[in-house]
This record gives C-alpha cells, sequence and structure tokens, in this order.
C-alpha cells in the first residue's frame, strides 16, 4: 500500500456525510442499549431464582454460568471487532475444533502444558492469517474466504482425529478445571475470560487500532483516504479474532479434557447472535464488547435456567430464537426514542 | 493375521473374528443337509465366488461411525473372494444418494449401506433392488422393506431397557431411588427409541422414579456442558444413564470437576474408554450397554454370503435372514475383559 492519496481534502469530502452521529449521542444510545440488555438478564435472573431458588442462586451455578460462557464469549470478543469492522468471520467454531484438535495429538501432550497451549494459539492465529491473507490481500469476500475456512479446517480437524476422542492426560491442564484451581472463587477460565473482555474493550474503544476498527467498518474508502492502511487493518482483525479462537479451543481442552472434532459446533452462529443483539451493527461501523458479553451472558443463563427447570432442547431453541428477535426489537424501540 | 500392520487393526481385526466366532459359533454337532452340500457358512474362510461389494458409510465424525467405517474395511481384507469398493463418507443426503447411484452404475454385486438418514435414502435403494443388486441396509433402516434385502443393525429401543433393568436392579432395594438421564441427540428417532425403551424398563422397579432428562449432542463438548447443568439441578439422585460413551467422556469431566460420586453411571454404545473405566472400576461409570460396530463387519459378511448364494452358519436357513437385531448386552466389571477387543477409540 503505496498508493499517494490527499488525505485533507479527500476526507473533508466524504467524512460528515458517512460519519455516524456526534460521540455524545453515540455514547448516550450505547448506554440504553447496554441498560436494555442489562434489563433482560435482571429478568432472566429473577425468572431462574423464582422457579428454582436453591439451585440458581447458588455460588456454584454462578460459577457454572461464568464458565460455560467463557469459551463462546471469548470467541465473541473476537467476532464483535471482525463485524465491527464490516466483515464477518464463519470460520470460528471450525478453527475452535482444529485447535483443540491438534493441541491434544498424543505428539504435543508430550510437551505438556505449554506445548498444549502454545499449539492452541499458534493454529489458532494460522487459521486466522489465512483467513486475514485471502481477505485482505486476495480480495475475497469475508463470507466467503471464512465459508471456505469453516469446511477445511473441519475437514482437517476430522482427519487428525480419524473421528476419534482424544482425551489429555496431562494433569497440569487437568488440574486447572479443576475446583482447586479457582481464585477466590473465581475459575480460571473465567478469568481469562474477563483478561480477553478487558483488553477487548480497552482495544476497541481506546486505541488507535480500535478507531481504526470502526472507522474501516463505518466506510472503508473514507477510511483508505483518511489514510488508514485499510487492508493491513483487515489482516489484522481476522489475525485478531483467529488468536481468539487459539484461546478458546485451550480453554475447552481445559473444561473438556479432550479434544474432538465436533467441538465448537455452531459457534459461529452463536456468537454472531450474541454480538448482534450486544449492538453491534452486522453492517460494520458500531461495535460493542459490553453488548456481545451480556449477549453471551443472556445466552448461557437461559441455557441454565431452562436445565436447571429439566426443560427439554426443543423449548431451548425455540425461547432461544424469541429472546434473538424481542432483544433486537427493545433495543430497536429504545433506540429509535432517544 | 500379518496384514494387520497397526495397533487399531489388530484391534478391529481381533474384533472382526470374534464378531465371526459369534456367527459361526456352536454348529459342530450339526448334521448337514445334503442338498445343502454347497452352502458355506458366511463366515467361513474358504474361497468362493469373487463377490464385489459396494460399501456407502457415513462420514466418520463420531467414534463410534468410524469404529463403524474400519469393521467395514478389516472384514472385507479378510476375504480373498471380496472385492471392497468404498465411497466416501457423507452426512449429506444428495452426496450419498450420488455415491450409491455410482455403486450401481459400477453393477457392484451387493451393496452395504449406512444411510445418514434412512428415510431420505429409501429411493436409491429400491433403485439397487430394482437393478438386482441385493441391498445391505446397515443400522439406519429404510422406509420401505422392498429398498433391501436384509437389514443388521442395533437395538435402541433395547439399549434402554438393558440400561433400564441393570439400573433397576442396582437399586432394587433402595426406597424412593432417583434416576436422571443424558440423552443424545432429541432430533434422532433413535434417541427417543433409547429413552422409551429405558422409562417402559423403569416401570418394573416402582420404587425408582426418573426426575430428570436432558439431551445432549453426542460430542465431548455438550455431554460436559449438559451433565454439569445436570448435577447443579439435581443435588442427589442414585443412578444416570448417558446414551453415548463419546458425550460420557464430557459428562464424566463434569462428574470430576463437580466432585461427585453419590451415585452410579452406565454409558451407551461401548467405546474403549468407558470399558477402561469399568475395568478400573474406582469412578462412577460401573456398566455400559452395548450397539455393537462389529455390524458393519457382519454386514460384509452378509453381503459375502448373498453375493455368493450361502446361507448363515449354525442356522438352519438356506437364505440369509430379512433382519437381524443385535442385541444391546450390559458391559459391567465382570464381561469387561470379553468385550474390550471391540472398543472403540
Amino acid at each position: 500500500m503505496t498508493q499517494p492519496v490527499s488525505p485533507p481534502r479527500g476526507a473533508d469530502k466524504v467524512t460528515p456525510v458517512d460519519e455516524p452521529p456526534p460521540w455524545r449521542a453515540l455514547v448516550f444510545r450505547a448506554d440504553v442499549r447496554t441498560l436494555s440488555l442489562l434489563g433482560v438478564l435482571a429478568a432472566l435472573i429473577l425468572i431462574g431464582g423464582f422457579t428454582k431458588p436453591d439451585e440458581f442462586l447458588d455460588t456454584r451455578n454462578l460459577q457454572l454460568v461464568l464458565t460455560q460462557a467463557s469459551v463462546i464469549g471469548v470467541v465473541t470478543v473476537g467476532m464483535t471487532f471482525v463485524i465491527t469492522s464490516g466483515g464477518i468471520d464463519l470460520s470460528v467454531g471450525a478453527i475452535v475444533a482444529l485447535a483443540s484438535v491438534w493441541a491434544t495429538t498424543v505428539a504435543t501432550q508430550e510437551y505438556g502444558f505449554a506445548g498444549i497451549l502454545f499449539t492452541a494459539v499458534i493454529v489458532g492465529v494460522g487459521c486466522g492469517l489465512v483467513n486475514g491473507l485471502l481477505i485482505a490481500y486476495g480480495g475475497m469476500v469475508p463470507f466467503i474466504a471464512t465459508l471456505a475456512m469453516l469446511a477445511s479446517a473441519r475437514g482437517l480437524a476430522l482427519q487428525i482425529t480419524d473421528g476419534s476422542t482424544q482425551v489429555v492426560s496431562v494433569d497440569a491442564i487437568l488440574d486447572l478445571g479443576e475446583r482447586d484451581a479457582y481464585v477466590l472463587g473465581i475459575p480460571p477460565l473465567v478469568l481469562v475470560f474477563a483478561l480477553v473482555t478487558i483488553i477487548g474493550w480497552l482495544v476497541l474503544n481506546r486505541t488507535t487500532f480500535g478507531r481504526r476498527t470502526v472507522a474501516v467498518g463505518g466506510n472503508a474508502e473514507a477510511a483508505r483516504l483518511a489514510g488508514i492502511d485499510v487492508r493491513r487493518q483487515r489482516l489484522y482483525l481476522y489475525l485478531l479474532s483467529g488468536l481468539c479462537c487459539g484461546i478458546a479451543a485451550f480453554l475447552l481442552i481445559v473444561l473438556s479434557g479432550s479434544g474432538q472434532n465436533t467441538n465448537g459446533n455452531l459457534y459461529e452462529l452463536d456468537a454472531i447472535a450474541a454480538a448482534i443483539i450486544g449492538g453491534t451493527l452486522l453492517t460494520g461501523g458500531r461495535g460493542t464488547i459490553t453488548g456481545s458479553v451480556l449477549g453471551v451472558l443472556i445466552f448461557t443463563t437461559i441455557t441454565n435456567i431452562f436445565a436447571l427447570n429439566n426443560l427439554q432442547s426443543d423449548v431451548q431453541q425455540i425461547a432461544k430464537g424469541a429472546i434473538i428477535v424481542a432483544a433486537v426489537l427493545v433495543q430497536r424501540r429504545t433506540a429509535s426514542t432517544t | 493375521m500379518s496384514q494387520f500392520t497397526s495397533r487399531r487393526g489388530l484391534l478391529f481385526g481381533t474384533a472382526a473374528v470374534s464378531a465371526g466366532a459369534l456367527l459361526t459359533g456352536c454348529t459342530s454337532n450339526e448334521t448337514k443337509d445334503d442338498q445343502a452340500s454347497n452352502e458355506q457358512p458366511a463366515a467361513a474362510d474358504t474361497p468362493g465366488k469373487a463377490v464385489t461389494i459396494g460399501f456407502a458409510g457415513p462420514q466418520a465424525d463420531h467414534g463410534w461411525l468410524n469404529a463403524i467405517n474400519q469393521n467395514a474395511k478389516s472384514r472385507a481384507e479378510r476375504y480373498e473372494d471380496v472385492t471392497l469398493e468404498i465411497t466416501e463418507g457423507s452426512n449429506d443426503t444428495a452426496q450419498q444418494i450420488g455415491q450409491i447411484e455410482t455403486l450401481i452404475n459400477k453393477k457392484v454385486d451387493v451393496l452395504v449401506v449406512l444411510p445418514a438418514d434412512g428415510k431420505a435414502l429409501t429411493q436409491v435403494g429400491l433403485k439397487a433392488m430394482r437393478a438386482g443388486i441385493p441391498v445391505v441396509n446397515l443400522d439406519r433402516i429404510f422406509n420401505s422393506p422392498q429398498a433391501y434385502r436384509c437389514w443388521i443393525g442395533g437395538d435402541n429401543y433395547g439399549m434402554g431397557l438393558n440400561a433400564g433393568h441393570y439400573i433397576g436392579e442396582q437399586l432394587k432395594d433402595k426406597d424412593d431411588a432417583r434416576v436422571i438421564e443424558l440423552a443424545g441427540l432429541d432430533n434422532l428417532e433413535l434417541t427417543k427409541q433409547r429413552t422409551q425403551g429405558f422409562d417402559d424398563a423403569l416401570k418394573n422397579y416402582p420404587n425408582i422414579k426418573k426426575v430428570a432428562r436432558q439431551a445432549a449432542e453426542f460430542t465431548v463438548e455438550s455431554g460436559q456442558a449438559k451433565m454439569a447443568q445436570l448435577l447443579q439441578a439435581q443435588s442427589n439422585f442414585d443412578a444416570l444413564w448417558n446414551h453415548d460413551d463419546d458425550q460420557g467422556v464430557g459428562a464424566l469431566r463434569a462428574i470430576e470437576q463437580a466432585g461427585r460420586d453419590d451415585f452410579l453411571m452406565v454409558g451407551g454404545a461401548g467405546a474403549l474408554s468407558a470399558f477402561q473405566a469399568i475395568k478400573k472400576g474406582d469412578g462412577v461409570l460401573k456398566a455400559t450397554v452395548l450397539y455393537p460396530p462389529t455390524m458393519a463387519a457382519s454386514a460384509i459378511d452378509l453381503a459375502r454370503a448373498l453375493g455368493q448364494g450361502k446361507g448363515v452358519g449354525g442356522l438352519a436357513e438356506f437364505e440369509i435372514p430379512a433382519s437381524l437385531t443385535l442385541y444391546s448386552a450390559v458391559v459391567d466389571k465382570d464381561n469387561v475383559d470379553q468385550y474390550m477387543p471391540t472398543g472403540f477409540k
């Protein structure tokens, strides 16, 4: 990217038309959205508390809900960045699967904790790199490039495992998922999730990288004219998503004590759904980490309440669909009235 | 046995041999009918007419399904007179139909089909039968009996029934016993059958009540997630039936993480890891009900017999039967050694 640009004039011409509303309005709107999501979550907690007071309002259950939110939560943070930039990553579930099975092969397990962690992260980043190169420099549409990655990563995961479950025998990994490993009552998986969320929030809201991401998603051409290397930015974003998948794969290995090619099934849809109900625009230009994480927590809490009340999976799926519709409708209402 | 070089090959080879032993077993004292003198037991190693068997199996994305494909392959390798035309496994109905049509066009002698969806593949089964190719329908049954010559498969209802009876016997002296169920994929017919069998068996034990049931997705991840929820929801229960040993790996992990050991667990299918845990005997897993992947090896035997016009050894019939339902044996510490070679990874 060494194309000559004339930032001042070009930017002056384009940005006023396409730029989102002024800062103050944006901040206020985001708050209303966050509040409406918190409202949904509070309502769910009330329902859980009323239907199963003993089981739901229990420290163990809180730990369980947060633990189960961790894996998909980390993936969703990466996804939020990609969607904010106007892209999409359909390969996240497949990358989690590939990273988890590659990291749990017997050869990798010989190197213990570090070997498994390193492999999971490297495989995630590697897949993200391929996605990023195809999209940023190969000129492929994100939908197609990541769809291709979905297919091939799943295929490779299947090839590595031969369909069998790879059980982890490294104690250091297994111990991390046990209750003795909790720090002040918080499972290590949840700590990782919290850390990724905080870093994600800071990067998106407080750094040049974050501003560039929003700018690329808002109007890529304007961003280019404003001097942003759009292609490199896109490459970094898919790398970031891959990195999150690698971390999530490691968490899943700790959680389930194994690697399986079916891991991460439908994560792409769950992560996209969580980001969208969180208030990230599918067309790009606006993203909220807080909203995405609340979205994940809402889904996990529903699943938890349903399981505690012994409702069957068909009912769970219908309710999940209804929640997505309701949350988006509520947001539209609140967003348009302010 | 020299063709088996890998350990896995050896494992499945042994599995196939024992399945063959079951088919041919206990026949020595039978008087042979003169008219049937050219009839040979299906599993006999004596070479006969050359037979080309077309095999269309599922995508091996699950330990059991992988074992199915391996069993079929290694069984076919045992016969000098059998050529196996194997297609790429697929869970896609349209793709599998295409693959079977290719096998029909190649004019294989016999077809063995484990359909991803039995109902959806009925038409192509009919097409093969009309083309004069006998079809051995493996496990997931076609909609019409005209679409296959012989069906061989597992007994899902029987799995539930035997799991229920095993648990019932273990808990029969306990008042107000509580049982929970971790089912498989709820959108599969087989899951409903397993649950129905389980419920029917428990009706024999009025002291036992099923207090919860959750469906997982046959994966380790779903097994861990759903089991963690179940353990949270049920602070005390006496027994758990888990439909599938693969998701059982996740379920056992959740049980270990919750630090629970106050109940007995029965698995399903017959994975090697489950057998090993049962043999070790220090965990909650005490037994598993079989859904034997050796059925694929037996399907090859039946296909070969069909191609060569033989019957099944050990039976008086001239022809192979129209259907064979396998038995869902309960494997516990007492008999686990016997079944260990059939365990799949």
